[in-house]
């Protein structure tokens, strides 16, 4: 347990200071292109701009951390949340790996799996996309040809009913109340569609509710 | 300096940002896989871990990329490609970039040659995605502490909290399928691609058992993924033939 909280912390430790970096280079890159052009925008523009994104998405970015934290693990949030495309990509990869390895999200186990899916998953997508670009030529016909376009205007749908064949027969007394309920609401509401990181946490609730219930009656 | 989108600078900037996510990465998974060894896992596992998460991760990364070449058209290869190795995701980053160039006054249709549409188009898309840096490092510790404690005080309530969690973005994403049903017949065919999807990973399932083959639950993910995409292209054209 003692040697638990030391792995932990020295990945909180270096998860931190790899994030500090993060955060200022990433400030750096605007700033850096500024000097360089010696370009500075007008400050009302930006905060237009700003404006304009911020409430859906600091929301969104707020919720994701207390959502998806506890689902990554440690050492998975620190690289996650820096390498980005969580719900598309490094989330369901992580949830991939723990169900294959038979392992729970927060044990010390689950969590070094959870660390080498994203880690690997961070990779394999920075790799991508430079041969992506650096092959543009070759591929663009193949990649943007009409052909392929269903393939790829449908990748959601198809990953996560796969994933939910997985997730939805193990625990699905849980999980009937919350897809009821979010099926009903975008059947009604589509516009939700594009604030669908809000509803997660919503979803989550409904589910934890329902278990809780069932949990007390000894039904799981 | 002349502005240019695609200019040596950017690609630099670029390839620094890069180098540092890949180096991140390769730290994190050495970390883990010591880790794992110390902690006896098998050897196998971990690797199997990096083999299936690789292939899982293609069809994914190459949409990113199509986010990639899509931006390229207004703001130039370097920026979009840097924002979507890092922190940016698909879904965000094209609307942020989008609300950007309208509050300049311009749009994403032709490309932005103004050196400030495009400074202030880069801030704007930086500081859309702050939270994520700053609260990790400050509220991680403190919402894995609070699942540590749920676990110790009633350790299968606790597994099935963190299930929940699963479940509710599972519902939530599910549910989005069904937000174009209202539309007619087409709204239908995510629906159709996720039931495709599903029933690839049941008979990946039945496969497994039939033959015993457990490699097979190790790419079931990637094959109901792949195989669910290949068949929405048929799926499209016959929904696009009877709707007429």
């Amino acid at each position: 347990m003692k040697k638990e909280r030391s792995y932990r912390d020295s990945v909180h430790f270096s998860g931190r200071i790899w994030m500090f970096c993060a955060l200022i280079m990433m400030l750096a890159v605007p700033t850096s292109i500024c000097v360089y052009y010696d370009a500075w925008p007008a400050m009302s523009g930006v905060l237009k701009g700003f404006l304009s994104v911020a409430p859906i998405f600091w929301t969104v970015g707020v919720i994701e951390v207390f959502t998806y934290v506890p689902m990554l693990g440690t050492g998975g949030s620190y690289l996650g949340f820096i390498t980005g495309n969580l719900s598309n990509l490094k989330v369901p990869c992580a949830l991939n790996a723990l169900e294959r390895a038979n392992l729970h999200a927060g044990t010390e186990e689950g969590e070094v799996i959870s660390t080498i899916a994203i880690a690997t998953s961070a990779i394999v997508t920075t790799t991508i996309i430079a041969l992506g670009v650096l092959l543009l030529a070759q591929i663009e016909p193949f990649l943007e040809s009409e052909i392929m376009q269903p393939a790829f205007d449908n990748i959601l749908p198809a990953l996560f009913g796969g994933l939910a064949v997985v997730y939805v027969s193990r625990n699905w007394k849980i999980a009937m109340a919350p897809l009821i309920f979010m099926i009903a609401l975008f059947v009604l509401v589509p516009s939700l569609a594009s604030s669908v990181g809000v509803l997660v946490p919503v979803g989550a609730l409904i589910a934890i509710g329902v278990a809780r219930l069932l949990y007390k009656k000894g039904l799981l | 300096m002349e502005f240019n989108p695609n200019s040596g600078f950017m690609y630099t900037l670029v390839a620094i940002v890069i180098a540092f996510v890949i180096l991140q990465s390769v730290v994190f998974l050495v970390k883990a896989w010591k880790r794992g060894k110390e902690l006896g896992m098998d050897v196998k596992l971990l690797r199997k871990t990096v083999g299936s998460s690789a292939i899982f991760t293609i069809a994914p990364a190459v949409a990113i990329l199509l986010g990639v070449i899509a931006l390229s058209k207004a703001l130039g290869f370097p920026l979009p490609w840097l924002r979507l190795s890092v922190i940016g995701a698909l879904t965000y980053e094209t609307t942020a970039a989008a609300s950007a160039a309208s509050a300049m006054g311009t749009t994403l249709s032709q490309p932005i040659l103004d050196a400030k549409i495009f400074t202030a188009i880069t801030w704007v898309m930086t500081l859309g995605i702050v939270p994520g840096l700053i609260l990790v490092p400050v509220f991680g510790k403190k919402i894995e502490n609070g699942i540590v404690k749920i676990k110790t005080k009633d350790q299968k309530w606790g597994e099935i909290f963190v299930s929940g969690l699963f479940l509710g973005m599972i519902s939530a994403f599910l549910g989005v399928v069904f937000a174009h049903v209202s539309e007619g017949l087409t709204g239908w065919i995510p629906v159709f691609v996720m039931l495709s999807s599903a029933i690839i990973m049941l008979l990946c399932g039945l496969a497994r058992k039939a033959f015993k083959a457990k490699w097979l639950d190790d790419y079931a993910l990637p094959i109901s993924l792949l195989g669910g995409m290949a068949l929405a292209i048929p799926i499209t054209t016959l929904v696009q033939t009877i709707a007429g």
